[in-house]
């Protein structure tokens, strides 16, 4: 009976350890009610109906109307090359990081994050500065005598700017998970006969594919929707979806397109997140096995 | 329990909030008497000024900021703040003189409202038909600011922007009204057209124009052309003066087919309790050395003839400071549309943004 009642405290005392836990959670509560749920609630309806309060689905299909086909496009395909390009950049630079003989690696991921910690927008005027027509690189270039690079005000500048901007996005989770393949895996490989190439591409490649999905997510969701790198080295001539809602909610006032607007970009970017967002599970059930 | 927790907080949160709001307007009604809310651009008044002008009257004065006229007007028209005076454009003056926010001001009662040129009352008129609720406070002109290293001859004519001579030198203001009132000009229309075939013959113009135009921008505009970026910029004649300062192969004209003509002006608003100290105020900027103090502060050009008449000759020859009697003759105060001419310009510059 004693036993008993002492367990029953006990779960009790559990009980109330866990109630007080749920008390903890109230601020984040709040934050994410506040500032996540509620505007996102205001969007939603916005996006649904029209400037006299009537439901209506002709803002949420606006993204395919030719005024705005352009931009979306341009959107896709800044974002698809700019995750290209990273990829491509990060991938190799961390197989040989993990081959190489330096052994304090943390030197290397602090170089990485170094200029995360450098506000983005002063990076990206920087960047213009570089690029501008009488800029630093032009200036090298006729100094050498070649021709001037007229980048600025093109997409290839956005491009570059987002580039520089995610590199580390998608540097950070690839590194991540081609360090942590145990070398075992990789040396029994070995020992049932495979060259490095087969290594790479049926054990280190695979193994990464979970990295790659979340540095992918990464850097596509936040390129597609981006309009500050856009303004800036775009010189306001070259529109992304971004500008187009921003445009609607301080230019043209028309709030319900803006919101119509910004709820189908989320489809987009949800969609891209669950194709890779999935992929992403797999290979960690992989890993485990 | 949760629930009840997150309804609880919700709850609070409501009330206080709430209760602030309500201290907020008792304050606003009860210390009313030596305080004065004054609403303007920003960097658009000398502040030691506002030290200048506490100092001498005991009134004390709230300051407020905004960037753009349509900002102001949001804020204005929310009344979390009652705002006394206000500074803001010639069309949005327009508007809240016609939506009943002005009160009239009696200038014969200002001594130092004198020190405005005739002429300057006169261009109020485009927006104040009688002169009875604006009091003009700096004006300008929009023109070209160019480098005349990289421009062969002089330039006079918004055809520069247009023929495709500079292709890829331009810089346009990423300001619809702004860049449709230019465009119109150079058409030989009126600024303040609502005639939809010749504001979609701008809107064309301007969609032809775009593959020779390097950037969009507003606050670098000016820049770029000092930093040789670009060889010309369509500017506010502010701009213009100071990107002379930094880079002195640089000119600004006001193009022979006219231009848009700005005045900020101050209105005394509805809610204004304190008329006395109002007018106070609005004297208190009118007089000399308060206003050339300003002027020193903006360099806009001002519409004291006083001032004017105490500056040195450069800065009166300089047609970015004191525009020529000849070269403001073609140009025009821009006025407010009715909502539908609004709705065809925001349709147009979508399209020509969106190509």
């Amino acid at each position: 009976m004693l036993r008993y009642t002492v367990r029953m405290s006990r779960l009790k005392g559990k009980d109330m350890n866990r109630k007080k836990g749920r008390l903890l959670a109230i601020p984040y509560i709040i934050w994410i009610a506040g500032f996540t749920i509620i505007p996102l609630i205001f969007i939603l309806v916005k996006a649904v109906t029209d400037v006299n309060g009537s439901l209506t689905s002709a803002n949420l299909f606006a993204i395919f109307d030719p005024l705005h086909r352009k931009a979306l496009l341009m959107s896709l395909s800044v974002a698809f090359f700019s995750t290209l390009i990273c990829i491509l950049i990060a991938y190799p630079a961390s197989i040989i990081l993990r081959t190489s003989r330096i052994t304090n690696k943390s030197i290397i991921l602090f170089i990485l994050i170094l200029p995360m910690w450098m506000n983005f927008v002063l990076r990206i005027f920087a960047v213009q500065l570089l690029i501008s027509n009488n800029g630093v690189l032009n200036y090298i270039l006729t100094a050498v005598n070649l021709p001037p690079l007229k980048i600025i005000n093109t997409p290839w500048a956005i491009l570059l700017g987002m580039v520089y901007d995610y590199l580390p996005y998608m540097m950070l989770p690839v590194l991540n998970s081609v360090l942590s393949i145990p070398e075992d895996v990789i040396e029994a490989a070995q020992d049932l006969g495979s060259n490095r190439f087969r290594v790479l591409t049926h054990i280190i490649f695979p193994l990464s594919l979970g990295g790659i999905g979340s540095g992918i997510i990464m850097v596509f969701v936040p390129s597609m929707t981006e309009f500050v790198i856009a303004n800036i080295l775009g010189g306001g001539k070259i529109q992304l979806l971004g500008n187009i809602i921003e445009q609607e909610f301080t230019v043209t006032m028309d709030w319900n397109l803006g919101s119509g607007l910004s709820v189908s970009l989320m489809a987009f970017v949800l969609i891209t997140s669950m194709i890779f967002g999935r992929n992403n599970e797999d290979t960690a059930a992989g890993i485990s096995l | 329990m949760i629930n009840k927790i997150i309804s609880v907080v919700c709850a609070a949160i409501l009330v206080v909030s709430s209760l602030s709001g309500c201290s907020q307007d008792l304050d606003g009604t009860l210390k009313r008497g030596d305080v004065l809310t004054v609403f303007n651009y920003g960097e658009y008044l000398e502040p030691e000024m506002l030290e200048l002008f506490t100092r001498e009257t005991g009134i004390e004065v709230k300051y407020e900021e905004a960037s753009t006229p349509e900002e102001m007007y949001t804020k204005y028209k929310s009344g979390g703040i009652s705002y006394d005076v206000l500074c803001t454009s010639d069309y949005m003056v327009q508007r809240l003189i016609e939506e009943g926010e002005a009160q009239k001001i009696d200038f014969s009662l200002m001594p130092n409202a004198a020190n405005i040129g005739q002429r300057f009352w006169d261009m109020t008129k485009a927006f104040d038909p009688n002169n009875s609720y604006a009091l003009p406070y700096f004006w300008g002109t929009i023109g070209i600011l160019y480098d005349t290293t990289k421009v062969k001859g002089p330039v006079d004519s918004w055809d520069v922007l247009f023929n495709g001579d500079y292709a890829g030198d331009i810089i346009m203001q990423d300001s619809m009204r702004d860049t449709f009132m230019i465009t119109l000009k150079y058409l030989k229309y009126s600024l303040n057209t609502d005639d939809e075939y010749e504001i979609r013959e701008a809107g064309d113009v301007l969609k032809k124009q775009k593959p020779d135009v390097q950037a969009y921008l507003v606050d670098e505009a000016r820049d770029e052309v000092v930093a040789g970026n670009a060889a010309m910029a369509v500017v506010y004649s502010g701009e213009a003066y100071l990107g002379k300062e930094f880079n002195p192969d640089l000119e600004y004209v006001i193009p022979k087919e006219g231009s848009n003509l700005w005045i900020d002006s101050w209105i005394i608003t509805k809610n204004c309790t304190n008329t006395d100290a109002a007018m106070k105020f609005l004297d208190f900027l009118c007089r000399k050395d308060v206003a050339q103090a300003d002027f020193e502060y903006i360099y806009y050009s001002t519409p004291n003839e006083a001032v004017i008449e105490s500056m040195d000759e450069d800065l009166k020859n300089n047609p970015a400071v004191m525009p020529t009697d000849e070269s403001l003759e073609n140009c025009e105060v821009c006025t407010q549309f009715d909502p539908k001419v609004t709705e065809l310009y925001y349709d147009l510059w979508k399209e020509i943004k969106a190509l």
